[in-house]
Formats: C-alpha cells, structure tokens, sequence
C-alpha cells in the first residue's frame, strides 16, 4: 500500500475482479444495514472508500457473503458474470419488495487476451465511494419496509458457466411494475458495473 | 481493516504500479482524500460524483423486463396456443433475451434469517423503538370452523350467543340451550323447556363461567349450573313488576343480574337473594334488546327497539325509588332505528360503542361521563353485534342485509381492516372467547362460525403495564 502517491496503475483482469467482488460484498453489507434487514448491533463500523461502512457480525451472513463472493471472484476473472442482484423479500410472504441490480459489463478483449488496463484506483475508489453515498441515502426515497424481511443474491451467469454444486437455477424473482432509480456507475476499465435499485411500487398506501 | 469475507489481498496484488504519469491525470498529492463533490470543482474534467439521483431510462433494460413481464402473465393465465408466428416471435424473444444470454444462479444455501424473538408482538416492544417491525396481522378471511345451528331463532331482538370464561360456549337453538365447550369441541344439551316457556330469548354466562343464566320467553329467567347440568333457580317475572314479558337480555354484574324485557323494564336482579328484585329502571317504552354492563361494573349501558340508548349509574340507583329517582345518567336518541349492538371498550373505561338497526345502520362512539358522541360512521348495513379486540385498538362488527359480512374497524380512525364474508343471513349474534382472539357469530343461516379474526392465542400481550406508577408502592402504606 505504499505506492499509494502513483497516478496511474495498471489493473489485470484478477485485480479488477478483486475491486469488484470487494465492492460488492460491502455494498451487500450496506444495503443491509440501511435497509434494516438484520437489527442495526450485529453490524460494525470499518473505514473503507474514504467512508465509514458497516460490517454485519452475524457468522451466517458472513459466510454466506463469503462463500458467495468468492464464486462470483471465480465467474468474474473467466469473464462470465453479467450480474448480481440483491433481493429483498418479505419474510412472511416471500413477495420481493426490492432489487439491487448490478449488471456487470466485462471487457471482452481483456478475459481473451490478457490485455492490461490502466486506472488509477483513487479514481476508482471515487467512483465507488459515490455509489455508496447514493445507497446510504438511498433510505430517503425507498419505501420503509415495515414487515420482518430476507434477502437473496442471484448472480447472472453466461450459459456455458456450469452450475456448481452449491448453487442452484433460480428464477429472476422480479418486481411487477416497479420503481427504477439508476445510481451511479463504476469501471476499472475492464469491468464496468452499473448500480440500479427497482422497489415495489408503492402507490396504494 | 477487512471483514476477511473479502479480502483485499488479490486485489492489491493483481495490480502492478508504474511510476510514468499520464497527463491530465488527476494530481497527486499526499493530503487526505477529499469528498468528491470538492474534487470536482477542482477539476472539472473528473467524472461527476455528486450525490444526485437521476434515473437514466437508457440504462434500464426495458425490452427485457417488458418481455419478462408478459412473459410470466401469459404463463400464469395459460391462455389459449397463440398464433404459430407469435409463438416463434415469442421463442425468438426468449432465446435473444434469455437463454442464449443468461443463466440464473442462486446460492443453494440461504442467508439466515434475521434473528428475531418468536413473538413479534412482543419483539416491538423489547427491542428499542430503533425498528419499527411491526407485522401486519394475517386475519383469516374465511371461517375458521362452521358448526350447525339448527332452529336458532332468527329474532333480532334476542340474545342467544355467550361464550364463558370457562371457554364453553352457550347457544340457545329454539326450546333448547346447548353448550359446547371450545376446549375439547364437546356439545351437551343444557335443558330443554317445555312449550309453555320456551322458547329461550336470552342466554348469559356469570362472570365464573359456571352459572347460566336462560332467559325465556314466559318472562322466566332460569339459573342453571353447567357443572352439575342442575337448575338452581328460577326468578319468577310474574311476581315482580313484570308482566309476562319475554326476557330478551341479560347482562351480570357480579352477583347481580340484570334482565331487560319486551316491556322495556330492566330488572336487577340480586341471584343470592329471596326477594331478587333489588332495582328496576324504567326508561325505555319498548323491548330492551340491548344490555351491557361496564368493565367496571359501574355503568349499565341500555338500547331498546325505541330507538334509545340509556345509560345508568349504578352509584345513582335505589331499592325503593322514590318517583323521579333511578334516573338515568344520559339518554341519548340519536340512533334511527333499534339498538341492540353494544359494546364496552376494553381499554378506555367510558368509551361506549353502539350499533343501530336497519334504519339507522350507524355505529356510534360515546363518551358515557359526558354524555358526548364522538363519532359516528355509517355501516350501509344493520349493525346486530359488536365486539372490541381486547388486544388491538380495533372493533368487530356484524351485519346483516346486504352483505351478512363481519367488518373488523381501526379504531379510532375506522378504517376498515378487514370484511368476512360467509354467513348467508344477518349475523345476529357474536360472542369472544375468554382469550380474546376468536370470535363465535350465529346467523339466521343456522349455521356457528368461528373467527380467528383478533389474532392467534398463541401471541401473548408483552407483561401488562402495571400502571402502579413509580410511586405505586407506598400505597400499601395506609
């Protein structure tokens, strides 16, 4: 870490995965807290991004985000992960309230011939610190989620990708007509990932 | 400082750092990082960070998530084969949007589910107000158990129904009172009267929910003991003031009884007693077919096919009432129609709620120390029964044409909660169960429903507020 003054690093194919896969397990972490799905003590405050952000302690969803990140680091370093959603359901009835999108665009040419890409990572750390803004405050237009609620992640795979043994077909678990706010987006110039969150419309109350 | 489920160390060893500096890179400084929003004023050729939502439709995959969308309706219906060229317009879309494109892959293990106490009622409560999780109660929108009713007497003004606090349900069917105990679903037939009394027009449990007490049409009422199936007592309406006048309700306040007849009298009625008559209170000029005693046994709340609703004082009543004394505290005439529906709040000790006829069809909120009506709602419907969710501020009613529906109310904003439908004739009768969560209606459909509508028995109230205060201790000084 003590290169940290270069203005400009090369960034592999396994790095960018790396700040990617990082990126989504404190964004889970985040959106979890914020959107009160696991009571507010099981978490921990860590510096990261230039934020301070919050760690569950729960063991299971630890490992669970563990185990999950390191299959999508896998996908993501052969170039075959298109997305990862985040769901949010209502525990009682399973209706999905919330999506957390993040498509995945991953730089063709890189995964095929191992180019090298060049990005700072202040800039990309940036752009990452921005998106976490966004879903910190992303409570103030949500709707509240006033039932108990759990959460899922689906990962959008390329067809060829075989179903490893701890994960199952699962189907898009989507919103009929939902709400969409686009937030914003990061690259590392190999991945590019666009954050969108879609909630249940909420028009009746 | 990691969480160690992601670890940074790839990362950092997947990048090689070079020192050669590209231009108009941003300049590299050792001062702290800085918010975004500063950088970019800084530099206007940074990318734009700011804290802005701006939903971005180009973005947004609308072909897929249209395709998706009618996709699943169109499965869901199973409609008829559509034409050949839709269905290959509709397989084309699908290998473009779906299969050619993406498989869908979900973690085999669940993450676990936030923790959270077994009852959620009382998890509001112990957790801080920090997470306002409150679930929504499921209420059953169908009966939970429909018993037969056969010959009930489909007579508005009577009082057929009681549920015990010994959990055993009393119901009058023509000449016969039948008991049913809710704990074991056993039926045993209480007594049947002859002829010449019969049939019965009311039925009340003693607050022991051991003694019944049967009220007939012969203007007898008669005292029986559920245990030992044995009649203990009859109180004689002839040798009181009563004149042969069917007694179409009761209502217990201890060890007294207070019987309404067709006559409009009411009656206390001391059980222990030989000379049983120990007050009458004259008010109404037609049949008392509504009588309810307060929770705290102070108030005696009357209605009457006169349209009126009586409210007595038992602070201002006497044996021998002098002309002008057993007065009633109010009386109020604002129902258009027979009132037969009341209903004491649980939690608010002066707060009477009444239900109006199929004139009237109103349910009515009334401050009984003041004499003040604080709402009024019409229903659209013959109000016959109502009944307060001991556990929720929220009010049950029964109706009859057009819907034969029970509502459930918010109260105080009345909104309606919930409407259970089923009955196929006026639900006459309600009665709660000593837990306070099933309601019992009888209906002139003979038919008994029950109702899990106030909530499972398995969700305890968290501990009651004891409402001894911080200083509720030196009470016991004196």
């Amino acid at each position: 870490m003590g290169s940290r003054t270069a203005s400009k690093d090369i960034i592999t194919l396994r790095g960018s995965a790396a700040i990617v896969c990082e990126f989504f397990g404190y964004a889970a972490n985040s959106i979890l807290y914020n959107r009160g799905i696991y009571p507010e003590e099981s978490f921990v405050k860590v510096k990261k991004y230039g934020l301070p952000m919050l760690l569950t302690q729960d063991e299971g969803v630890k490992s669970f985000l563990a185990g999950l990140t390191s299959q999508l680091t896998e996908w993501m370093e052969a170039g075959k992960l298109q997305r990862v959603v985040l769901v949010i359901m209502s525990r009682t009835t399973m209706e999905v309230l919330e999506r957390w999108n993040f498509s995945i665009q991953t730089d063709a040419e890189v995964v095929e011939k191992g180019l090298i890409k060049e990005k700072s990572d202040k800039e990309i750390m940036r752009e990452i610190q921005a998106i976490m803004r966004q879903i910190a405050s992303s409570i103030t237009y949500l709707p509240c989620l006033d039932e108990p609620c759990v959460f899922d992640v689906l990962a959008y795979t390329d067809m060829d990708v075989a179903i490893p043994f701890s994960w199952i077909e699962s189907d898009a678990k989507l919103i009929e007509n939902p709400q969409m706010v686009k937030l914003h987006s990061f690259d590392t110039k190999i991945h590019k990932v666009d954050t969108l969150v879609s909630y249940k419309n909420d028009e009746q109350d | 400082m990691d969480a160690g489920s992601f670890s940074s160390s790839s990362y950092s060893s997947g990048k090689v750092r070079s020192p050669s500096r590209a231009p108009l890179q941003d300049v590299p400084s050792s001062r702290p990082f800085l918010p975004s929003m500063r950088t970019f004023s800084r530099n206007p050729s940074s990318r734009n960070n700011g804290d802005r939502f701006i939903p971005n439709r180009s973005a947004m995959d609308m072909d897929m998530a249209y395709y998706l969308l009618t996709e699943t309706k169109k499965e869901k219906g199973n409609a008829l084969p559509a034409s050949p060229s839709k269905e290959a317009y509709r397989k084309l879309l699908a290998e473009n949007f779906l299969n050619n494109r993406t498989r869908i892959l979900a973690f085999n293990s669940k993450p676990p589910a936030p923790s959270q106490p077994l009852f959620q009622e009382a998890d509001v409560v112990s957790t801080r107000s920090v997470k306002p999780a409150k679930q929504r109660r499921h209420i059953p929108q169908s009966a939970e158990r429909t018993l037969d009713a056969p010959d009930i007497v489909d007579d508005y003004y009577l009082n057929l129904l009681d549920w015990g606090s010994s959990n055993v349900l009393s119901i009058a069917l023509g000449n016969t009172v039948y008991l049913w105990d809710a704990s074991n679903g056993a039926t045993s037939e209480l007594v049947t009267l002859d002829e010449d009394s019969g049939p019965v027009t009311s039925v009340s449990w003693a607050p022991d929910g051991r003694h019944l007490a049967v009220g007939l049409n012969s203007s007898d009422i008669q005292l029986w003991d559920s245990t030992s199936n044995r009649l203990l007592r009859t109180l004689k309406g002839m040798d009181g003031t009563t004149g042969g006048a069917r007694v179409g309700s009761l209502a217990w306040n201890n060890s007294i009884l207070t019987s309404g007849g067709m006559d409009g009298k009411i009656i206390n009625n001391d059980v222990r007693i030989r000379n049983h008559v120990v007050q009458t209170y004259r008010g109404h000029q037609q049949e008392v077919c509504g009588l309810k005693w307060s929770g705290s046994g102070q108030q005696l709340a009357s209605g009457g096919n006169d349209n009126l609703l009586h409210i007595w004082d038992i602070s201002m009543a006497s044996a021998n009432p002098s002309p002008g004394q057993n007065q009633w505290l109010h009386r109020f005439n604002d129902h258009m129609a027979a009132v037969k529906a009341l209903a004491w709040c649980p939690f608010q000790s002066n707060l009477l709620a009444s239900g109006g006829g199929g004139m009237d069809r109103s349910i009515k909120f009334w401050n009984t120390h003041t004499g003040a009506c604080l709402n009024s709602i019409d229903t659209g419907s013959q109000v016959c029964a109502l009944l307060w969710n001991k556990n929720e501020r929220e009010l049950l009613s029964s109706h009859g044409f057009t819907q034969n529906q029970l509502t459930l109310w918010k109260y105080p904003s009345m909104v309606k909660i919930a409407e259970l439908t089923g009955h196929t004739s006026r639900v006459l009768f309600m009665a709660q169960s000593p837990d306070g969560c099933t309601v019992a209606s009888a209906a002139g459909d003979e038919t008994l429903r029950f109702w899990n509508v106030f909530g499972s028995p398995e969700a305890p109230k968290p501990a009651a507020a004891k409402s001894t205060g911080p200083f509720g201790g030196f009470n016991h000084i004196r």
